[in-house]
């Protein structure tokens, strides 16, 4: 058992657990009791595989980008999700978790969604397998997300504003909870990033883990190592940097480098740089690193890319960043949104600005020539266009 | 013994009400004259809610109540010095009830400290795991005299309603439904099953129903169950009518008699 999974209590470390009112107890303990059994059937592992290969379209490829490369003075691929269905690495999850829900028996799901790309990959795999869909979502993230909100409802889901608190990701995940509570029994609850109760930081990240099993096989195509000398992902939640990472955690060769949001600056007050601002705490059910007051309530946080815009990371973040096994950075917005442009005139690929942080990184770190990079390129840019336009004032 | 002890021993047949209210609502400095009027109005004990940011398990009324508490500035720290006189002016039970980020962030041991301090008795945190408090935290808790409060839904199995009520030294908190605060108890059969089950498993411990409670005809139908019965949103809802402190008394009577 690798020191940086989780534990059979449903902890990384002192980080994880289930800090859940009992309402939702026997919800957490049904999914906790069963997921690593189902999701191990082989049925289920057919149909898992399979869909990914034919609907999600995987395997992602790892393309060696040579311009991008030559700027940077080391060999940088990138891990492509953001050719995946629906056009991020969300689906990798939300397909999982749909068939885990169908072998639960359960009628109807609920997810909460920020940018809106969880809730349309939710959405999605509802419409594929016929189930009653309900997303939550901030009233604010709403009026700016429209095309997704459309997306969503086209696909037959209902989307109802959250409108208590900030009215955005935080509170849309309130609202989420509250639906659960509600209705304890025929609901699933689809969390799209690696947070929550035990077990969903580990159920997600076995889910996304696709993205680090395949860049292996693909490394040693390319390469002749299975391992790169680094692996470079952008943290919200933290659900794709947990997919990329999770295959190489144990093989110390690797440098792990999770990117954070510095929205306007870390200490400009409008930032979601977690791992520099908060310290350890309870969110949305899980003991991990928040951004929170003195008093312990939780702070509204800043990015320009609403993916990134979460007071808290994953558990098993907070753990990597405690033991040092992984490295947390920040990149403000400015640094991301001339990263995402950067690609867009090298490669020909607009990034979402989530991962225009991670590939905004390269340009802090020093090479010696030679080195194997692997940045996830967790989604494409189609749903920021409006953001970059205004930005470039194209 | 504990003041929650000694009102479940000498109760009788009495129907025991207790009152939800968060502090800091509708005004900072409100909590103490409201604990204080409704044990004139006879309250037979008190839930004073600690505000948190993310109130997963309330509905509409309380998580307005605990922003609007918030934006006054009300945090632990602040709630425990206005309880400093609270054994001056309150005689009945009084526990705190809210979210454990708050709590840990005050440091548990320090508000076990503080709780005790004050003449606090209870404590209801709903999203602190049972096994933390019983790995971690009950000697805190027994040292300071503390009642540490479960709650038990219709989904809850035996097994773990036992393991509950063995853990349990005040009351255990049956709620109506599996729901958010706020919801009305309509009693279905379902429920009175659910409710004779939990009454048939003759537990050691006092039950007291909360959630849906909020009149005459909720708390009948729940006490005939139950030992007691809280209302929280009916009462949270009060508090944000101009003349809220003169109408406890009435609203009081309203459920009792």
């Amino acid at each position: 058992m690798s020191e940086y999974q989780v534990n059979d209590k449903g902890y990384y470390g002192n980080f994880g657990g289930a800090y859940v009112p009992e309402m939702l107890y026997p919800n957490v303990e049904e999914l906790q009791q069963q997921y690593l059994q189902i999701i191990q059937r082989s049925d289920f592992r057919e149909e898992f595989d399979q869909l990914l290969r034919d609907y999600v379209g995987r395997p992602s490829p790892l393309y060696f980008a040579k311009r991008l490369s030559e700027r940077y003075n080391a060999n940088i691929f990138l891990k492509r999700e953001d050719l995946n269905h629906t056009g991020a690495h969300k689906i990798n999850n939300t397909i999982g978790q749909i068939l885990l829900a169908e072998r639960l028996g359960k009628k109807r799901i609920i997810a909460e969604t920020g940018a809106g790309q969880h809730g349309v990959a939710t959405a999605t795999v509802c419409a594929l397998k016929g189930l009653q869909c309900v997303v939550y979502m901030g009233a604010i993230d709403i009026e700016r997300q429209a095309p997704n909100v459309a997306r969503m409802k086209m696909m037959g889901a209902e989307v109802i504003a959250a409108t208590s608190g900030s009215r955005t990701l935080k509170d849309a995940t309130n609202e989420a909870l509250r639906d659960w509570i509600n209705n304890p029994v025929d609901t699933h609850y689809i969390i799209g990033s690696v947070v929550g109760p035990h077990p969903y930081p580990d159920m997600v990240a076995r889910f996304q883990s696709v993205i680090s099993a395949e860049t292996r096989k693909q490394l040693l195509e390319k390469t002749g190592r299975e391992t790169p000398d680094y692996a470079l992902a952008c943290v919200g939640g933290g659900s794709n940097a947990a997919g990329m990472f999770y295959h190489f955690l144990d093989e110390p060769s690797v440098s792990l480098v999770a990117v954070e949001a510095a929205g306007k600056g870390v200490h400009s007050g409008e930032s979601a740089a977690t791992t520099v601002l908060g310290r350890e705490g309870v969110l949305h059910g899980s003991r991990s690193i928040v951004m929170q007051t003195d008093d312990g309530q939780v702070v509204e946080p800043y990015s320009i890319s609403a993916g990134l815009d979460y007071p808290g990371i994953g558990p098993q973040h907070a753990w990597l960043h405690k033991t040092g096994r992984a490295t947390y950075a920040c990149i403000t917005d400015d640094e991301a949104m001339r990263a995402g442009l950067l690609l867009t005139r090298l490669e020909g690929i607009i990034p979402a600005i989530e991962s225009a942080h991670a590939l905004a990184q390269l340009e802090k770190m020093v090479f010696k020539g030679g080195e194997n990079v692997v940045v996830c390129l967790s989604g494409r840019g189609d749903k920021d266009l409006d953001n970059y336009m205004k930005y470039f004032g194209f | 013994m504990n003041r929650i002890n000694e009102l479940f021993a000498s109760n009788g047949d009495r129907r025991i009400l207790s009152i939800y209210f968060t502090a800091g609502y509708p005004a900072l400095d409100s909590t103490l004259a409201i604990a204080e009027t409704l044990e004139k109005a006879g309250a037979d004990f008190l839930e004073i809610g600690f505000p948190y940011s993310d109130p997963v398990a309330d509905g509409p009324v309380i998580q307005h109540s605990s922003e609007v508490a918030l934006r006054n500035g009300m945090t632990l720290q602040r709630l425990f010095e206005q309880l400093s006189n609270l054994r001056k002016h309150v005689s009945i039970p009084v526990l705190l009830m809210g979210y454990v980020n708050p709590v840990l962030q005050y440091g548990v041991e320090r508000f076990c400290q503080s709780c005790s301090d004050v003449g606090v008795d209870g404590v209801i945190v709903p999203d602190l795991p049972m096994y933390e408090y019983e790995e971690l935290y009950r000697p805190v808790f027994e040292t300071n005299g503390l009642s540490n409060i479960f709650l038990v839904t219709p989904q809850t199995s035996e097994a773990r309603i036992r393991k509950i009520d063995e853990l349990s030294n005040g009351f255990i908190y049956l709620l109506s439904s599996s729901a958010t605060t706020g919801k009305n108890l309509s009693v279905s059969e379902r429920t009175e099953a659910y409710f004779s089950r939990i009454q048939a498993m003759q537990l050691k411990n006092p039950v007291v129903i909360g959630f849906g409670i909020s009149d005459r005809g909720t708390f009948l139908r729940a006490t005939d169950y139950a030992d007691g019965a809280i209302v929280g949103s009916a009462f949270v809802k009060l508090l944000g009518e101009a003349d809220y402190m003169e109408r406890i008394p009435e609203f009081i009577r309203q459920l009792k008699d």
